[in-house]
Parts: C-alpha cells; structure tokens; sequence
C-alpha cells in the first residue's frame, strides 16, 4: 500500500520531470523510467499469482461495493469496455484481471488522494472468464467478479 | 469452418421466395421499393423508430448496443477525422484544394451517390474525391482504407444531420437501369452459400449467424465510413461490401466497379428519409 | 503528410466539482503473443506501460498496463478538484522506450 502511495508522489513532484529530463540526456535506459512497471504482477501466469504480485498478500475479501460495468457477452474480444468503480473509502490502487487470459494481470490504477475511484478502460479478452476487480484499501484488498462470454462471431468475428 | 457453414445453411432455409419484392428487380418503381423495403423493417422490429435503424445491429439488440455506447464515449474512428480534416485543408501541388472541387465545402454526404445524366453512371462520394485529386494531377488514392477513409470520415463528421435523399431521375431511363442493376445485385444469390445480400440482411435479420445478430439492411449506408474493432481501422463502404461477398464465398467485386455503385445507388436509396450519422464504430 | 500530431486524444471535464478526463491513445498494443501472417513468426511485444495522468502538475493516477488491454487504448479517470481553464495533462510511455504527452484545458462552469 505504502509502495503504491509513494510511487503517486514520487512521480508528481519535480521527480518525475528530473527523469525524464536525464532519459532524453542519454544518462540512463529508458527502461530505468519504468522501473516501477509491476514485471512480476503482469507476468503471473495465475490470478493467485498476479494478486499476491500487485498486493503483497493473498488474503482477499469479496465485496458488494465494487462495481464492475462490462458486458454479458463481448461484442468482439478484442475491445471490451470495462469499468470499475467502489464506494471503499481510501481506495489506493484499482486492477483489473482477466481470469482466462494467458497472463491475467491486464492493467492497474494508482489513485491519488483526490482522485475518484472509478477508472474505465478497454480490454483484450481470449475467451470467456471472469472480469476481476482487485481494490486496495487500507492494508485490505477487496475483489469482485463478473462474467464475459466471448464467442467466436458469424460475420463480426 | 464447418459449422459455420451449418449455422449458416440453417438460416437460409427461409428462402428469398417470399414476395418481399418483386421476381423482376423492373417490376416495381424506386418509390415502391423504399415502401416496401422500410415497411418490412418497420414491421420486424416494431417499436424501433426509423432513425435508429442508422445504428446498425444497435437498434435491435440491447447487450451489444451497451458496448457500442462504451466505445462511443470516446470513439476509435475520432483521430481520423481531425486527420481528414487535415487533409482536406493541404493544398495539392497545384496549389488547389478539395475545396476547389467541392464547392459547398466538405458536408457532402446529402449530395452522394448521385446519377450523373453526361456520364451515364453513379458517382459516389470516393470516387468524386479521386476524379478531383486527378483532375488536379493528383494521383488517385486507394479506395478501401487509409487516407479516402479519413477524408470520407472528416466529410461524414461534417454532413451528420443531413438526411439520405437519394433521387432515380424520372425519365432517365439509365438511371433506371443502374438503380434496378444494384437491386438485382442485392437479391441475387451468389458464392458457395448461395446467399443474396437479402439472405442475411432482409430475411435473416435480427437472427443469430454463430453468437452475432445479423444487422438490418435498412439504414445500412448511413454510418460510413466505419471503424471495425475486426480490422482495428477505417474502412468504406466498399470494402464492406467486398467482405460481405467473401463470407459467402463469392469473389468480390473491385471497390467502385460498377457493380458496387450501382449497389450503393439501390441500398442508399433504400434509406431515403434516414440521417447520415457516419463515422461510426462497430464490432 | 500531414504535421506530427499527438497521440493522445483527450477531454476533460468538470461538473460538480469532479473532473472526469478521457483519454484515447493511438498504439498498436502488441501482446508478443500475434504471428505475423506472412512471416509465421510473432509480432514483439509493444504496449503501452504506463499512463500518467496530472492536474496543475500532479499526479492523480498512474496506470500501469499490459499488452492485454486494446488496441488504441482508452483510459477514463475523475478526480475531485478541477476547474474551468485549468490544465490536465496525460502522457504515456511504452515498453521500448516511447513516449508522447498531451494537455487539454478542463471545461466547466465560468
């Protein structure tokens, strides 16, 4: 929790420009700026592995205060709109995994204090699973679940 | 593979014998047709106003009509207008401009596909761009992808709210002749699977091919050009076209030949009363 | 052709005191996963890695994405805050080094 906080503030200080600025100098691998991409989160073959990478822990509570907007059934697995948003008070960070995929962990959101908690973005999905909504609160992680069907199409697909 | 062609065959038990439109495409007039094509329509999906229909498979089904308003929020086809209205606005070598050729500027929609009497053929909005950039020793640009479809989608974007008024010169006996070509190329069964563009998107509408709701054809020509989430860029409506003759294993005709105009001149007035809403997105 | 323009597309608004920022980048998104048709071999990996949105200079979300999610990705966040004229910004970098940035003034109330 305290590592994703600390990554918000580091890059919204004069950090985040100082990189940057040493990257166009040539100082350092443009790799070095995404250090904080999370390799082991997005690797995770298993969502118990990408959970237990993006959070630190496996203990995970379920809860109804998650709302994960995504269709029943994807119009065209390679863009389903999904969004996710929770009334949790101090949400910290916001991930979204797609259970079948070959690598599960699709994207996650580090909130600032101000910011809301309801992110929208679009995703690939390989065949039918479960959308999982991974929140961070406090020291709890909290998820929720929703089914996509993909279907291999008549004409569209 | 196979069981496509099973789905598939499955639908198409329901033959084109039913009176929708006459045996002979000369046997009704363009008014008649647009009678009878919009009142089926009407009559299958009851409760679907005749504007909606402009949306495509999003008028009759609710589930992909969620995520086809997702995707609106912030459509993929929205940097291709800003870039066709760049294009539009660079002058050619000849320090002229589209401009030059379309002298009302880019909201075109309203005036394509249009009967030209000299010529004796339909002029489509591509190819009226093309002839322009030739005119102007331009070379012509490709028909189904890339730069037209930017410029069509910056074109459409302006000309949305404008309605479909495709006009059958009374009298003009080569008009005529065009219209009833491209109605008989819309009924006419073709490609392995024997299917008429009626087959699927008449008759069939509404109903599943494998998991997808086959669209109905009445306000098909008004949402172009397209972003297609299957090709992951804009296309027109010709290479819709020539895609829907490959699915049911038919050799395609070439994207503005006059087999696909003469098409475009049927289908769009078909949709005679309905607003062009094009660009838009689907699957 | 035509100038280098930005590949982010953006709009953000405000309405009762909560901004909402939408975002749609142009990028192919490559998951490494994809065979290239003519070649039969696949296609690198190349994605967006991360998205960072900033309001007056702020961070109030960093994205961290893999090649899972689409093709010209979208990103949509809120954030309380915000008001007519004032600018946020939202930049991304991918996995081989590339980068762009864009900034939209917030519409809302005068």
């Amino acid at each position: 929790m305290i590592d994703v906080k600390r990554r918000v503030f580091l890059k919204g200080s004069a950090a985040a420009g100082a990189v940057v600025a040493a990257a166009g100098a040539g100082l350092i691998a443009p790799q070095a700026v995404l250090a904080e991409w999370n390799e082991a989160a997005f690797r995770s073959k298993t969502v118990a592995d990408a959970i237990k990478a993006q959070t630190g822990t496996d203990a995970t509570e379920e809860s109804a205060d998650i709302k994960i907007k995504a269709p029943e059934i994807a119009e065209n697995g390679a863009v389903v709109p999904v969004s996710v948003s929770s009334s949790i008070a101090g949400v910290t960070a916001i991930s979204i995994l797609a259970a079948s995929n070959p690598s599960p962990m699709v994207a996650s959101f580090a909130l600032g204090e101000s910011t809301v908690a309801d992110v929208s973005t679009r995703i690939k999905m390989g065949k039918t699973g479960d959308v999982i909504a991974l929140v961070q609160a406090g020291d709890k992680v909290y998820t929720a679940k929703k089914e996509v069907k993909v279907t291999i199409g008549g004409c569209g697909g | 593979m196979k069981k496509t062609v099973v789905a598939i065959a499955i639908l198409c038990v329901v033959g084109l014998s039913s009176t929708v439109v006459a045996k002979n495409a000369a046997d009704t007039t363009p008014a008649q047709d647009i009678e009878t094509y919009r009142s089926y329509f009407t009559k299958k999906f009851p409760g679907v106003p005749l504007q909606e229909f402009s949306n495509g498979v999003y008028a009759i089904d609710k589930v992909s009509r969620d995520s086809w308003e997702a995707i609106e929020e912030f459509p993929p086809y929205e940097p291709f207008i800003e870039e066709g209205e760049e294009l539009w606005n660079t002058p050619f070598a000849n320090g002229k401009g589209y401009a030059d050729c379309f002298k009302d500027g880019p909201a075109q929609r309203k005036n394509y596909p249009h009967w030209d009497a000299k010529r004796k053929m339909v002029v489509t909005l591509p190819l009226a761009i093309n002839e322009c950039r030739e005119a102007n020793g331009e070379k012509p640009l490709k028909w189904k992808v890339g730069a037209i479809a930017s410029l069509l989608a910056y074109m459409g974007y302006e000309s949305r709210g404008q309605t479909t008024n495709v006009v059958i010169p009374e009298g003009d006996a080569d008009a005529l002749a065009a219209y009833n070509e491209g109605k008989s190329q819309y009924f006419s069964r073709r490609g392995q699977l024997n299917f008429a563009c009626a087959s699927c998107h008449m008759q069939s509408s509404g109903m599943h091919v494998r998991t997808d709701i086959l669209s109905p054809g009445l306000g098909h020509t008004t949402g172009w050009p397209v972003y297609r989430s299957k090709w992951g860029n804009l296309g027109t409506l010709h290479r819709r076209f020539g895609g829907c003759n490959k699915q049911v294993r038919a050799k395609p005709f070439k994207a503005q030949s006059k087999e696909y105009r003469n098409l475009e001149y049927f289908l769009t007035h078909m949709s005679n009363g309905i607003e062009f809403n094009g660009p838009s997105a689907r699957k | 052709m035509a100038k280098a323009k930005s590949s982010i597309k953006l709009r953000a608004k405000e309405k009762n005191g909560v901004t909402t920022v939408k975002a749609l980048m142009s990028h192919p998104m490559e998951t490494g996963q994809r065979k290239n048709k003519k070649t039969g071999e696949n296609i690198p990996e190349h994605f967006i890695q991360e998205v960072v949105g900033e309001y007056n200079g702020k961070v109030v979300i960093t994205t961290s994405w893999s090649g899972g999610v689409s093709k010209d990705p979208y990103l949509s966040f809120s954030f309380k805050g915000g008001a007519n004229g004032e600018m946020v910004k939202v930049s991304w970098t991918d996995n081989k080094g590339g980068s762009d940035s864009n900034e939209v003034k917030i519409k809302g109330k005068k």
